[in-house]
């Protein structure tokens, strides 16, 4: 078992509280970042860490501050994703509720490094015990002088806000999230103008995810080489959280580096399947993820190695089924959600998920016709790469990887009657 | 200039151009919903996906900006398949109640579907219920289950009018158009929202159910509502298909950037119910007694002829007096002008009612001058030459004004009826020359029945002194005529001649005669008009 980064803390008692985060080193990244780096140098370094996105798109964090103009006729924000709202994720709660000074830490360095002086954690709303940890850990911050006026005497300022979400799947997306902090209804923009350029409050903004930013500290601490080593030989990019859930005998979040076989996490951290049974199918990216077939998880849990077999990594969640799953029942049951969380903005995804959900239904109530999966293809072709935010896509590619990897169980679904 | 190529032909265009732009000026039509050339674009329809040469993913037309040796395909198969694709799904949950909408025969829809797709549908589940018929006011209705979620209607009324009283509610496939509970539309400019609509999903109460599309001619002309002049087209028939006797059905914007833009008032937009009102004058009407009896034109001009005549010789010029209309013509105004002032010599001439310019405006479309022809009047000379109409009405009541000769003009609308019956009631000689019947017509001794402005041919001049032509979309109701025939025909019954055959004519003479008019061209006004260079403001 490598050394633990992310979650290093986790079961120790009060783990949330700044004491004991500065105990096992909290806020020395902070002191080096401010009193010995310029800002562009804090960007190199996370550039140099092959840190990318852990929010589901997987943008290297380093080129996407790049993107920030440096002078701006708006001030610029942090935003930090913490809507957490993708099936089988559930990574992000654990660094909010056990060591939210992480995310803290993370978050003040970025802004220092893109000359930010306002930044908001937009939690998901649900997540009253992370709202309330991050709220805790934002009072400590300021009162010891991390947030606030004049940080650490350098002159530097930076307020910090968290926004609870009121539970829209959307309002993970960037900038729906940004429609939503600004007080209105979450629906995605039209892109461009980039948030980096245009975002919140019209100003220029950063969006990360949570993971994300709570790489920083550590990449700042230790070196961008460093980090990017912890990923796996030849893969690189650090570690990750997998939060494994489904039909394993230990399901939760694994930290391991980037790379990791899917194997692996299955049968070496979580224990492999309940009842000794056989893994049918794996999402290995949160719900939106083109699932696998078993003879296919054997892949490296990184972003290049899933998109080359053409699934992906998305958030890093992994959701495996057994022999015995109901994929028709499985299937039916993402594309409610979809469905159900399309904002309707856009014609196919608002469209499209509602009629391949009613399609879906019935073919699991016994009334499926032989036409029904070529139209659920269809209707999928239809919507992917078409909408207006990635959001499509997420609905779309589930139905296409059950539908094809998987056709023969649906057939029987609709022959059985 | 960024050069690019749509469909293997060069276009070179403004840099900031969008893809739709640009293929529009090779007239290359690229389908589209949500996209309005007034409205921001927000990327909502996906209609307008294209393809871009070495990118992988369809672009929206609508919004991406062209780049130089950009290459853009907006009809190959990839394309086609996306069109198909977003047409199917607006579908699906549509009622494709073609037969009883208001909108069929100019359903975006409907043509899109016949010029793109024609697909057979596969869908064969239930539909969506949304609610049918919703008052959002007094104007307008709605039926969500034919909207197709573009915000249009919204984004119209929050960029353009600023009242922002719609809004999408609720989401994915069950989103609804709505206003907030409570808050009913209440602007000026509801009845765009039906125009705007490209579906059947926003009717107007004024036009619901009343005429299938098609059956309706439509004619340029101008709304006489305000003095903005709005461009508009009158949808119209000669024969009524309902049992209102309606003719005209609707009017609705035309483009004039200088203008209206795309918009039309709805004071203006509604106002037009007088034309095919029962108390149209349709006959020319003496007095015989207390009774009115219809006669042909040659014997009421003969009447008023010689009562005309009369007075003159009894008295003199100064005993007569005419109030014209800002709401007609510069052809109609020209001919009141040249015969009654320049020819027979009367003074008292002016179209100036006390209160003729001061209803509401409203800031945007509606101006408080509600006459379209008021800078006409001013410029052709019917104002300032003698005595203000309202002292002409007071002449009349003190008795130095023996004859009034009413054009067009309904003084109780401003003055008030016992101010009129007491100046009237003394008056040797009343004619009354208009299209409808008011309350100066009880002291008429002759009724000549005018067209209204669907009904003949001229030009109005706006308020920024731009001159635009209204276009004859009915023929005359009855017997009545244009204003500048009556007086024509008036004229030639006391012995004098007009060479005049067509508003045309009189506009040539008004081009050669009229400052600030000269050099004009009837022909060259064309649809959009033309601003007068006036000196001195
Ligand atoms: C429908 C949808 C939901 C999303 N939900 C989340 C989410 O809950 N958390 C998150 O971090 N990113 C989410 N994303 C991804 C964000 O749009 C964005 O890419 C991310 O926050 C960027 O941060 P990163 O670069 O650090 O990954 C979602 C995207 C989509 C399309
Ligand atoms: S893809 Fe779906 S969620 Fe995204 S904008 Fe379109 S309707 Fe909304
Ligand atoms: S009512 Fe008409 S304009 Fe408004 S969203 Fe629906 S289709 Fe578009």
């Amino acid at each position: 078992m490598p050394e633990l980064v992310l979650t290093k803390n986790v079961g120790k008692k009060d783990s949330h509280t700044l004491g004991i985060y500065e105990q096992g080193g909290g806020y020395q990244a902070l002191k080096k970042a401010l009193l010995e780096m310029k800002p562009e140098d804090v960007i190199k370094e996370v550039d140099k860490s092959g840190l990318r996105g852990r929010g589901g798109a997987g943008f290297p964090a380093g080129k996407k501050w790049s993107f920030i103009p440096k002078e701006a006729p708006k001030p610029k924000y942090l935003t930090v994703n913490a809507d957490e709202g993708e099936p089988g994720t559930f990574k992000d709660r654990v660094i909010m509720e056990n060591d939210p000074h992480m995310l803290v830490e993370g978050s003040i360095i970025t802004s220092y490094a893109i000359g930010i002086y306002q930044a908001y954690i937009y939690v998901r709303g649900e997540y009253t015990r992370s709202i309330s940890r991050l709220e805790d850990a934002i009072n400590e911050a300021y009162a010891r002088g991390y947030l606030g006026k004049n940080i650490l005497d350098t002159g530097y300022y930076l307020d910090m806000a968290v926004h609870p979400g009121a539970g829209a799947y959307i309002c993970g997306e960037e900038t729906a999230l940004l429609e939503s902090l600004e007080g209105k209804k979450g629906q995605p923009r039209m892109k461009p103008p980039f948030p980096a350029i245009v975002g919140l409050f019209q100003g220029p903004t950063v969006i990360n995810n949570v993971e994300t930013i709570a790489c920083v500290p550590h990449i700042i601490k230790n070196g961008g080489e460093w980090f990017n080593n912890l990923g796996a030989p030849g893969v690189g990019g650090g570690i990750k959280l997998f939060p494994v859930s489904g039909h394993v005998k230990k399901p939760g979040v694994y930290e391991l580096p980037v790379g990791t076989p899917l194997r692996e996490i299955i049968y070496n951290y979580a224990g492999g399947v309940r009842g000794d049974k056989k893994v049918k199918a794996v999402i290995p990216g949160g719900s939106s993820a083109p699932v696998l077939k078993v003879e296919e998880i054997d892949v490296k849990m990184d972003f290049n190695s899933l998109a080359a077999i053409g699934s992906m990594m998305g958030s890093g969640a992994i959701i495996v089924m057994d022999e015995d799953t109901d994929l028709v029942k499985t299937l039916r049951i993402l594309i409610k959600f979809y469905a159900h969380e399309s904002c309707g903005k856009c014609t196919p995804c608002r469209e499209g998920t509602g009629w391949m959900a009613k399609i879906i239904t019935r073919i699991e109530k016994g009334q499926g016709e032989s036409s029904d999966l070529d139209a659920l293809l269809d209707i999928a072709n239809g919507i992917r790469g078409r909408t207006l935010c990635p959001m499509g896509d997420a609905a779309a590619m589930p139905v296409q990887s059950f539908v094809t990897k998987f056709r023969g169980e649906f057939e029987d679904y609709i022959k059985r009657g | 200039m960024p050069t690019l190529v749509i469909d293997d032909q060069k276009v070179t265009v403004d840099p900031g151009t969008t893809i739709i732009q640009a293929a529009k000026k090779l007239d290359i039509t690229i389908p589209h919903y949500c996209y309005h050339p007034r409205l921001k674009s927000v990327d909502m329809c996906r209609m307008c996906l294209v393809e871009v040469k070495d990118i992988p993913k369809l672009q929206t037309a609508c919004s991406t900006q062209v780049r130089d040796n950009m290459v853009v395909f907006t009809n190959n198969q990839k394309v086609l398949d996306a069109r198909r694709s977003v047409l199917e799904f607006l579908l699906i949950n549509h009622p494709l109640d073609c037969p009883i909408c208001d909108k069929a025969g100019e359903c975006m829809l409907q043509d899109f579907y016949f010029q793109f797709s024609r697909h057979t549908s596969k869908f064969k589940e239930k539909k969506q219920k949304k609610h049918k018929v919703v008052n959002l006011g007094p104007k307008i209705v709605l039926d969500s289950e034919r909207c197709i979620l573009c915000a249009r209607c919204v984004r119209f009324l929050k960029e353009v009018v600023g009242t922002e009283e719609l809004g999408i509610f609720d989401r994915g496939d069950h989103s609804e158009i709505g206003i907030y509970p409570g808050r009913p539309l209440e602007n000026n400019y509801q009845g765009n929202l039906a125009d705007v609509c490209p579906v059947g999903a926003l009717t107007a109460k004024d036009f619901r159910f009343a005429c299938r599309s098609w059956f309706l001619c439509q004619e340029n002309s101008i709304c006489p509502g305000c003095s903005t002049g709005c461009n508009v087209l009158v949808h119209s028939s000669e024969r009524s298909y309902d049992k209102t006797l309606r003719r005209v059905y609707r009017l609705t914007p035309r483009d004039n950037d200088e203008v209206n833009q795309s918009w039309l008032c709805d004071v203006g937009r509604y106002g037009y119910h007088f034309v095919d009102d029962p108390d149209r004058l349709t006959a020319p009407s003496l007095k015989r007694g207390e009774e009115y009896v219809k006669v042909d034109w040659d014997t009421a001009f003969r009447e008023v002829a010689q009562r005309l005549r009369g007075i003159f010789e009894r008295y003199s010029p100064s005993s007569l007096g005419i109030i014209p209309s800002p709401q007609l013509t510069n052809e109609d105004l020209y001919m009141v002008k040249k015969f009654f002032n320049e020819t027979l010599c009367i003074t008292n001439i002016d179209f100036k009612l006390p209160g003729w310019n001061q209803g509401q405006g409203d800031g945007f479309l509606l101006k408080a001058d509600r006459n379209p022809n008021t800078m006409g009047a001013e410029l052709l000379g019917l104002s300032g030459i003698g005595p203000q109409a309202g002292e002409i009405i007071e002449k009349t009541r003190l008795g130095e004004i023996k004859a009034l000769y009413l054009v067009g003009s309904d003084p109780a609308r401003y003055l008030g009826e016992e101010k009129i019956a007491s100046a009237l009631s003394r008056a040797q000689l009343v004619v009354f020359q208009g299209s409808n019947y008011n309350y100066a017509c009880k002291f008429a001794h002759a009724i000549l029945p005018g067209a209204t402005f669907v009904e003949k041919e001229g030009t109005f001049t706006n308020a920024q002194a731009r001159v635009q032509k209204i276009n004859q979309a009915l023929r005359p109701l009855g017997e009545s005529l244009p204003d500048w025939k009556i007086i024509l025909g008036l004229a030639l019954t006391m012995g004098y001649y007009f060479p005049y055959k067509a508003a045309e004519d009189i506009f040539k003479d008004i081009a050669r005669e009229v400052t600030g008019f000269s050099g004009l061209d009837y022909k060259k006004v064309g649809d959009k008009g033309i601003k007068l260079a006036l000196s001195g403001g």
